[in-house]
């Protein structure tokens, strides 16, 4: 019986779990004569990291800026689990907002407030509860990015590191469904990177939030780009998984990704890897 | 940037700030620490100026006053109406303007630039409202009481360089004081003031708030804050003496 109102209930499941994403159709965003995004489509998924990579130029940021509302596109639509942002009122995008999350690129932590003034800033400003449950919140949330003992501290007086985690902290708080961020990894050494991308893709993961990325970090499109699309001048150039990357034909999309001889040959050596000409074994034998 | 783009912007910004607070509590809070910082901060330099204005001025109407049939109390009498009518309302706005327009667009311009405007914006919070409104009431509520405090100062201040210089005694000093007082003066001072503190607010954060680029531009918001609110404070001082008195 169960069984049989599982499997009845089971295409509504579906249908509520696709409605839950960000859609973007068609957007145009030019300033002045210089057309900065042209006629991109995609959907960013819930649960996944959605990572936005291309050149410096490419139109990421603004795309970031287009979808998060502080931009307003030329044409074209955002919708927000089925609703279009595009058509919102101010009231209702308000509250929209609400249910995002933005980690930025230098963090953009209140410099006059501590890390705990931070972090309770959108429960003071959103939430009715008491201040032991704020501070309870703020803890549980300083708990989950790993960082303790830093409450009192100013954002001068932490690392770019910890910096990032209070920025993710301050987005999670709410418990947001959308989860932005840009250039996580801008300015962290190699190891850190990898900390904050692991950090971004358990919590995506655990809240079943839909994570966008803006990234140049081929570290993080390798680690967690679950869904990955490639601007290139404006444009959608490629589209695919960090899995579909290392077979890509696309030349703009090698030239970008496997910049470097190393990375080539890594390429390289994946593909022979995957036709069966070698084995993992002798990659492994290879780098040692 | 056109004059009548740049004052179409201004406008806008400024109808930008009348929404329903998200939280009025938080409002609250911010509005009374822009009236600590605002208040409080430039507290000792409006001191120190309105003191030695108030003295300078005495010391330079007895110079002037050379005439043996003018009683010395007319001193006192020039310098209060001159302390109420200019000096205390225009002397210690422009300074503000120095002090407070700077800090209000420098500080707005960093937010800007370190992507805090935006991170604002994205949690819902209407930074017009948030950031712009507190700090422009703060000013309207407290640079009248500065003002106030710089008269009660400034008229000290030549009391006492009228006592210690022997030029004329406290006693002589109090009378002139009282002599053909018109509380009108008051008024038009506390109305110049309002107007003052409405511009040495508004426009720096009108500049602030709408910077673009980096530290560069931010110093540059800050300087040409400072030497438009000083422009449209003495523009406003004629056009109010003119209508007013």
């Amino acid at each position: 019986m169960y069984i049989g109102a599982v499997r009845r209930l089971y295409p509504l499941g579906r249908f509520v779990i696709n409605l839950l994403m960000i859609e973007i159709k068609n957007i145009k965003k030019a300033f002045g004569d210089k057309t900065v995004i042209n006629d991109v489509s995609t959907v960013f998924k819930t649960g996944k990291c959605n990572l936005i990579i291309g050149t410096s130029g490419s139109g990421k940021t603004v795309m970031m800026k287009c979808l998060v509302g502080l931009f307003e596109p030329d044409s074209g639509e955002i919708s927000y689990d089925g609703q279009n942002f595009s058509e919102m009122n101010e009231e209702h995008r308000k509250n929209l907002r609400q249910s995002i999350g933005m980690l930025f690129q230098g963090s953009a932590l209140f410099d006059s407030m501590t890390v705990e003034q931070n972090i309770l800033f959108p429960l003071d400003m959103f939430t009715k509860n008491t201040p032991a449950q704020k501070l309870e919140r703020v803890n549980a949330v300083l708990d989950r990015v790993n960082l303790q003992g830093v409450n009192d501290k100013f954002p001068g007086e932490i690392s770019g590191g910890m910096k990032k985690r209070v920025g993710i902290a301050r987005a999670i708080v709410l418990n947001p469904r959308y989860l932005f961020c840009d250039e996580p990894n801008s300015g962290l050494d190699p190891q850190t990177s990898l900390l904050i991308d692991k950090l971004i893709k358990e919590i995506t993961i655990e809240y079943n939030i839909t994570t966008v990325i803006n990234t140049h970090d081929m570290n993080s499109v390798m680690e967690i780009g679950d869904h990955i699309m490639y601007m290139y001048q404006g444009i959608k150039e490629w589209e695919g998984t960090n899995k579909e990357i290392i077979f890509s034909k696309n030349k703009l999309l090698n030239d970008f990704i496997f910049a470097s001889e190393f990375l080539r040959d890594a390429k390289d050596m994946r593909m022979l890897e995957a036709e069966g000409k070698i084995d993992k074994g002798d990659i492994d034998e290879l780098l040692k | 940037m056109s004059f009548f783009t740049e004052f179409g912007l201004y406008l806008l910004t400024l109808k930008g700030m009348f929404t329903k607070p998200e939280n009025g509590k938080m409002y609250w809070k911010e509005f009374m620490h822009q009236c600590s910082e605002i208040g409080i901060g430039s507290l000792g330099i409006v001191a120190i100026i309105s003191v030695f204005m108030g003295a300078v001025s005495t010391l330079q109407t007895a110079y002037q006053l050379v005439s043996p049939f003018i009683p010395l109390s007319t001193i006192a009498q020039i310098v209060r109406d001159t302390v109420i009518l200019e000096f205390s309302p225009t002397l210690v706005c422009i300074v503000l303007a120095g002090v407070v327009g700077s800090k209000i667009a420098s500080e707005l311009g960093n937010m800007r630039v370190s992507e805090q405007i935006d991170a604002l914006e994205i949690m819902g919070i209407n930074t017009k409202s948030y950031l712009i409104f507190p700090k422009l009431l703060a000013s309207v509520v407290v640079i009248p009481m500065l003002v106030v405090i710089s008269m009660v100062l400034g008229i000290m201040g030549g009391r006492l360089a009228g006592t210690l210089t022997g030029i004329l005694s406290p006693a002589a000093f109090d009378r002139g004081l009282h002599q053909y007082f018109k509380p009108y003066n008051v008024f038009f001072a506390m109305a110049k003031s309002y107007t003052f503190a409405f511009i040495i607010s508004s426009v720096p954060a009108f500049y602030g708030y709408n910077v673009e680029g980096g530290s560069l531009e931010i110093g540059r918001a800050s300087t040409k804050a400072v030497v438009v609110s000083c422009i449209l404070v003495l523009f406003a001082d004629y056009i109010l003496s003119a209508v007013l008195l």
